[in-house]
């Protein structure tokens, strides 16, 4: 995974609440075999309509999502995650997110920043017209225009998205463990390992 | 003094790599299933970050969700191209990236391909006291040898892949103990629904089960693998069976299974897999076996279960609110009224398959009854699918296929068929299904597909009369026949 340190750049203003799952990649997209491409699918039915964010030239390639309370809601589909970091978004900024959504994202390097609704709707105003920075290390998201606002954030996901570590890289930073437990399986249980078969 | 362990603390103990102080334990995977669907993104995040499959050894890959379980091959023994691209392409997907990866893929046409539940149990692949995983929620079935098997997701499948552990809290702790006898009629099935009637499809949420009692220790290990295969109905991500003579029977000389003193050394380590005297569990169920009759379920969740010779219940007799709402949903849904008798709800179609109720011994009860008989005239279609190409080949060697074939049954190739409608076997919008498979879930079959789930005999009874009906008159009928 990549390394996340500081993001600058535009924002998608998008500001709607309770966005689901579905609304984020719908249903019909979950027969794909891979996990890029689904930007395409991304916000789908929302693209429909003309003006939308996601297709105005001025925000195209944003990597901040600015979105309303609850974002992410509904079905646990992982294919949400996956399409906003296909879109290019590397953190999205909300005033609370559902549970299920905020780990799929971190599980595939993706920030969410959880800040009160007052600062969100600054943000969406300064995104219309300017660049947004958002500060890992510092924990702060700031503009060009004096505006700081400081966010929380577990500090075992920090450290992980700041090293660039997922979970199966954290785990595999265990492999003596591992290892080890295959080792003492191999003689105390040898016949473990399946019959090859011709 | 050593603590009093359940066969699931034993398990437990017996595979954490490194316990953390939350109580989070990493815990090794002796065994992984790979399928077609929840696979390929795992693969890809492997690729995409230079990842190798740590124990390739350790995995086995069969396609099952996505294939048609009409003829693969033609005369010429050329692929019959699935129609739909997106099956194709998840097909595609895993035969490229089982080579890649080193994993063993068991090929669409093999005879060893079927439903990745019954391709485990059938290779000796599950076996007694290991950790089994698959991105699939009935990869509880696999309890019935005694195996801590559970479904997982995509990201933990590639977390498998990568590592060959998970992170996990471990689980409570529920028994469910039936003891008695099963009267004639009366199926691990129906044993199965009458769990999940009376817990709920919530009751075992955050618990793994432990199946005790005269009942489940008289049962055949097919049988076994029809009730643990529904533990995840009941709400349960795995459900277990303490190993016993007849698991070692089962398993001796199955390709993948230990060897000569392999084995022995194996067999003598799966007879400590019993729950210790004393060990507490943390809830217990008691189902009379007396209380246990042919059922079916008359809803769209499998915990809408009654008697075959009861009838619909009235919403209102629910206490909550909340299921007052959901049954009346289900019953125009269903098109069933309340007080309607269960036995004369006509029926078009009989399904008898999936990782429930497809092998060899599910076929041959349900060939023993269409013996010598037909489909009623209101059936517009019913189909039997083996759950793997060797079961097929033992029914065909049984001269099973015949009797299916003589009573108005289709005969098709292994797979998941219409258990769910991911390939080209669906139950049409409005039209009712009596189905050995094990969700009546809205749209499940198909859309608007109706389904009422049953026992194999159940199903054959149902498509003789043409209407759910109660096995026990058809068992009467037969003289001389010892149900």
């Amino acid at each position: 995974m990549d390394k996340l340190t500081t993001v600058d750049g535009r924002a998608y203003p998008f500001g709607m609440k309770n966005v689901d799952t579905d609304i984020v990649i719908p249903a019909h997209w979950l027969k794909t075999i891979s996990r890029n491409g689904l930007g395409k699918g991304a916000f789908e039915v929302l693209r429909k309509e003309p003006g939308n964010v996601f297709d105005d030239p001025e925000y195209a390639g944003s990597p901040i999502l600015i979105a309303g309370d609850n974002f992410g809601c509904g079905s646990s589909r992982e294919h949400a995650a996956w399409a906003l970091g296909d879109l290019g978004i590397k953190v999205v900024i909300a005033p609370s997110f559902s549970d299920i959504f905020s780990g799929n994202a971190f599980k595939n390097g993706i920030l969410t920043v959880v800040l009160p609704q007052d600062a969100v709707d600054r943000l969406l105003e300064v995104a219309k017209t300017d660049p947004i920075h958002v500060d890992l290390e510092s924990q702060s998201v700031t503009t060009q225009f004096q505006d700081r606002f400081a966010f929380e954030i577990d500090p075992f996901r920090k450290h992980c998205l700041l090293g660039g570590l997922d979970e199966i890289g954290l785990t595999l930073d265990q492999s003596d463990v591992i290892d080890g437990y295959e080792a003492r399986q191999a003689q105390d249980r040898p016949w473990i390992v399946p019959a090859a078969v011709a | 003094m050593v603590k009093s362990r359940t066969l699931y603390e034993k398990i437990w103990d017996a595979h954490v790599v490194e316990r953390r102080p939350d109580g989070t334990c990493l815990i090794y995977i002796d065994r992984h299933l790979v399928h077609e669907v929840t696979s390929p993104q795992a693969f890809e995040g492997l690729r995409l970050a230079g990842r190798k499959v740590r124990r390739p050894d350790l995995t086995l890959a069969v396609p099952d969700h996505n294939l048609p379980t009409t003829p693969r091959r033609d005369a010429d023994g050329h692929r019959i191209p699935i129609a739909d691209p997106e099956s194709a392409q998840q097909l595609a997907a895993l035969e490229r990236n089982a080579p890649e990866f080193g994993v063993r893929l068991i090929g669409d046409a093999d005879l060893e391909q079927g439903i990745v539940h019954v391709v485990g149990p059938e290779q000796g692949f599950t076996l007694p006291g290991t950790t089994l995983v698959c991105g699939d929620s009935h990869t509880s079935s696999h309890g019935a040898l005694g195996a801590l098997a559970f479904g997982i997701g995509t990201s933990e499948v590639e977390h498998v892949l990568a590592t060959q552990t998970l992170l996990l809290k471990q689980s409570k702790t529920m028994e469910v103990v039936v003891e008695g006898v099963l009267a004639p009629g009366v199926t691990p099935k129906d044993v199965a629904l009458a769990i999940c009637g009376t817990i709920g499809t919530a009751g075992g949420t955050g618990y793994v089960m432990e199946y005790r009692g005269s009942v489940f220790r008289d049962m055949s290990i097919e049988g076994r693998l029809t009730v643990a295969n529904m533990s995840i109905e009941a709400g349960a991500r795995s459900g277990l069976f303490a190993p016993d003579e007849k698991t070692f029977a089962y398993i001796e000389g199955r390709p993948m299974a230990p060897k000569g003193a392999d084995f022995d050394a194996a067999v003598a380590y799966w007879r400590t897999l019993v729950t210790d005297e004393g060990a507490v569990f943390d809830k217990t169920v008691v189902i009379d076996a007396a209380d246990i009759v042919p059922n079916v379920t008359w809803g769209t969740s499998p915990e809408d279960v009654v008697a075959v010779t009861g009838v619909v219940p009235d919403p209102q007799s629910f206490a909550d609110p909340s299921k007052q709402a959901a049954a009346q949903k289900s019953l125009d849904y269903m098109g069933l009224v309340a007080g309607q008798k269960m036995a004369d709800v006509a029926i078009e179609h009989v399904f008898i398959g999936s990782c429930t109720n497809s092998r060899i011994e599910d076929l041959r009860a349900a060939a023993s009854l269409l013996k010598g008989r037909h489909v009623a005239a209101g059936i517009k279609h019913a189909m039997v699918v083996p759950g793997s190409g060797l079961v097929k080949q033992q029914a065909e060697s049984e001269g099973l296929d015949r009797i299916f074939l003589d009573a108005g049954f289709e005969w098709r190739e292994p797979g998941c068929s219409a258990c769910l409608g991911m390939n080209p076997d669906k139950v049409p919008a409005g039209e009712r299904c009596a189905s050995t498979s094990n969700r009546n879930f809205m749209g499940r079959q198909g859309p608007g597909s109706r389904t009422h789930l049953v026992s194999p005999e159940m199903a054959a009874a149902a498509a003789i009369t043409g209407r759910l009906t109660d096995v026990r008159e058809l068992l009467n009928k037969k003289e001389g026949v010892v149900a």
